[in-house]
């Protein structure tokens, strides 16, 4: 299980079992967003919550640890573990950005299902956060 | 309507110049493309000059001459080299101007370029958790392209080693020693498919370029390849590009199909017309992609054109003939720009070493951050 705070407000929510992302429509012309615009367009745009499940994009694996800024991952050179990190498209709503847990990033093929999940993210500035993932079907 | 020409081309190498600001090495680029064109700086009308991370290009000015020349600082991501060119291709064709110079030099660096979510506009933690880098954008991105036209890992090697073979040949390149397929293809994987030798460094490097209209080069009894097509192009709605979030399920075009219509359109040509290209080849998946995206190929064929070599010094349409990004590596003020003088070398038959015989017609593409891209045609 996923424990922590939230590593931002507004990115989703829990909805029984499932995790849905929090997406911002458009009013005007119905372009989908994630996250949810905020400050001055976020009275453009309308929540919508995304399906729970959606298919691969296209993935890649971080190799190396990000640069710090802006990566606060509680991780060093040493200890950082390469993960695997992807879009998935939710049908006829939005592609979405996100990491992926998988112990084998070799098996991700394009277009496998995806169910959105939590993940917890341990960081250097601000403990353990929650953030979403996608998993494997 | 006035015609545009490059009369004169100067180049500082690209690579890494520890005794020299990125600075100098516009300077040094500027007295060589005068040089070139046997021109004096007072004899300039204007000049459009940009660097990302070196400064303001018009700190050149008390070192060229202070004689009171109209001097425009260009500021476009990656493309600034490209924007350069054309504010310099649109002042002479307007009428306005006879003769100036375009020049980009930069320094940046080692290592990946750091990204700031808030200066992007993006949410901090999108950055926090290890999704904003341009490394990653390029993984996913030709990952894509592969699973969907059929491009095998190969063929990204075989991008590298050309680009290597080519930067060998080449003086200003960075990378003048070849890597074969196997070291390439065994490289520390960075993102995959992505091994290090696929991905270009940031670096140094200043470019220039003299440009006059016809009439000008007649009075002066100059010569020089004439601009026969150049646009910049951002992206539209639906394109895929670095630090997204999300994107439109509706997927559209790239900004380089978007510039490479409206060139070929103004140049009256088609993409089986070019002799030799430079296109952007940050990784070498870029260079794939963008075969396709300038019109050269269908997608997937890539995979037989590189198995073929038909991109190659020596096939039927070489590309990156100086080694492009993978071995000159990328000062982005002076990037675009260098492919322009690649390209200006090729058409004067001065590219001793890895020249294209008979080249009339040459392409360069520049694309990069923020989705944007630059596309020039020049016939010899």
């Amino acid at each position: 299980m996923a424990a922590g705070a939230a590593v931002a407000e507004g990115l989703f929510v829990e909805d029984g079992e499932a995790v849905r992302l929090i997406a911002g429509r458009r009013k005007a012309d119905g372009e989908m967003r994630f996250p949810m615009p905020t400050g001055a367009d976020a009275a453009l745009f309308e929540p919508v919550t995304l399906a729970p499940k959606g298919a691969l994009w296209s993935f890649t694996v971080q190799r190396f640890r990000p640069k710090t800024p802006p990566y606060i991952g509680a991780d060093d050179e040493k200890s950082f573990v390469p993960f695997a990190v992807g879009y998935v498209e939710f049908p006829g709503q939005v592609i979405v950005e996100g990491r992926i847990v998988t112990d084998d990033p070799g098996s991700l093929k394009i277009g496998q299902p995806m169910t959105t999940a939590l993940q917890t993210f341990p960081t250097s500035t601000r403990g353990d956060v929650v953030t979403y993932a996608f998993r494997p079907s | 309507m006035t015609a545009v020409h490059i009369v004169g081309a100067g180049i500082h190498r690209f690579g890494r110049t520890p005794d020299m600001s990125g600075l100098d090495q516009g300077v040094h680029a500027v007295r060589e493309a005068l040089g070139d064109a046997q021109a004096e700086w007072s004899d300039m009308q204007f000049a459009f000059g940009g660097s990302s991370a070196a400064g303001s290009a018009d700190a050149a000015l008390p070192r060229l001459g202070l004689t009171g020349v109209q001097f425009i600082n260009i500021s476009n991501g990656c493309a600034t080299g490209g924007s350069s060119l054309l504010s310099g291709y649109w002042a002479i064709k307007s009428g306005e101007f006879d003769i100036g110079v375009v020049l980009g030099f930069d320094k940046h660096p080692r290592g990946a370029f750091n990204a700031d979510p808030e200066a992007s506009g993006l949410p901090m933690w999108y950055g926090e958790t290890g999704m904003m880098l341009t490394t990653q954008f390029f993984g996913m991105k030709i990952n894509r392209y592969m699973g969907l036209h059929g491009v095998s890992a190969e063929s990204l090697g075989r991008v590298s080693v050309k680009a290597f073979e080519n930067g060998a040949r080449t003086p200003h390149a960075w990378r003048r020693d070849p890597v074969d397929l196997e070291t390439v293809m065994t490289s520390q994987m960075l993102s995959d498919p992505l091994t290090k030798f696929m991905f270009c460094s940031p670096a140094e490097g200043g470019v220039a370029l003299v440009l006059a209209s016809d009439k000008k080069m007649r009075e002066l009894g100059l010569k020089g390849p004439k601009v026969r097509g150049a646009a910049v192009r951002t992206r539209p709605r639906g394109s895929f590009e670095v630090f997204a979030p999300s994107l439109d399920v509706e997927r559209g075009l790239a900004p380089t199909q978007l510039a490479s219509v409206a060139a070929y359109e103004m140049a009256g040509v088609g993409p089986s017309e070019i002799d030799v290209a430079q296109i952007q080849d940050t990784e070498s998946g870029a260079e794939i992609m963008h075969m396709a995206e300038n019109g050269f190929c269908a997608d997937g064929e890539q995979e037989a054109m590189l198995a073929d070599r038909v991109t190659s010094l020596g096939g039927r349409l070489p590309i990156n003939t100086d080694g492009g990004c993978l071995a000159c590596g990328e000062p982005i003020g002076a990037s675009g720009l260098r492919q322009v003088y690649e390209n200006v070398q090729q058409l004067r038959g001065r590219a001793e070493g890895r020249q294209v015989e008979g080249a009339s017609l040459a392409y360069s593409q520049v694309y990069g951050a923020p989705g944007l891209s630059a596309v020039a045609i020049l016939e010899a």
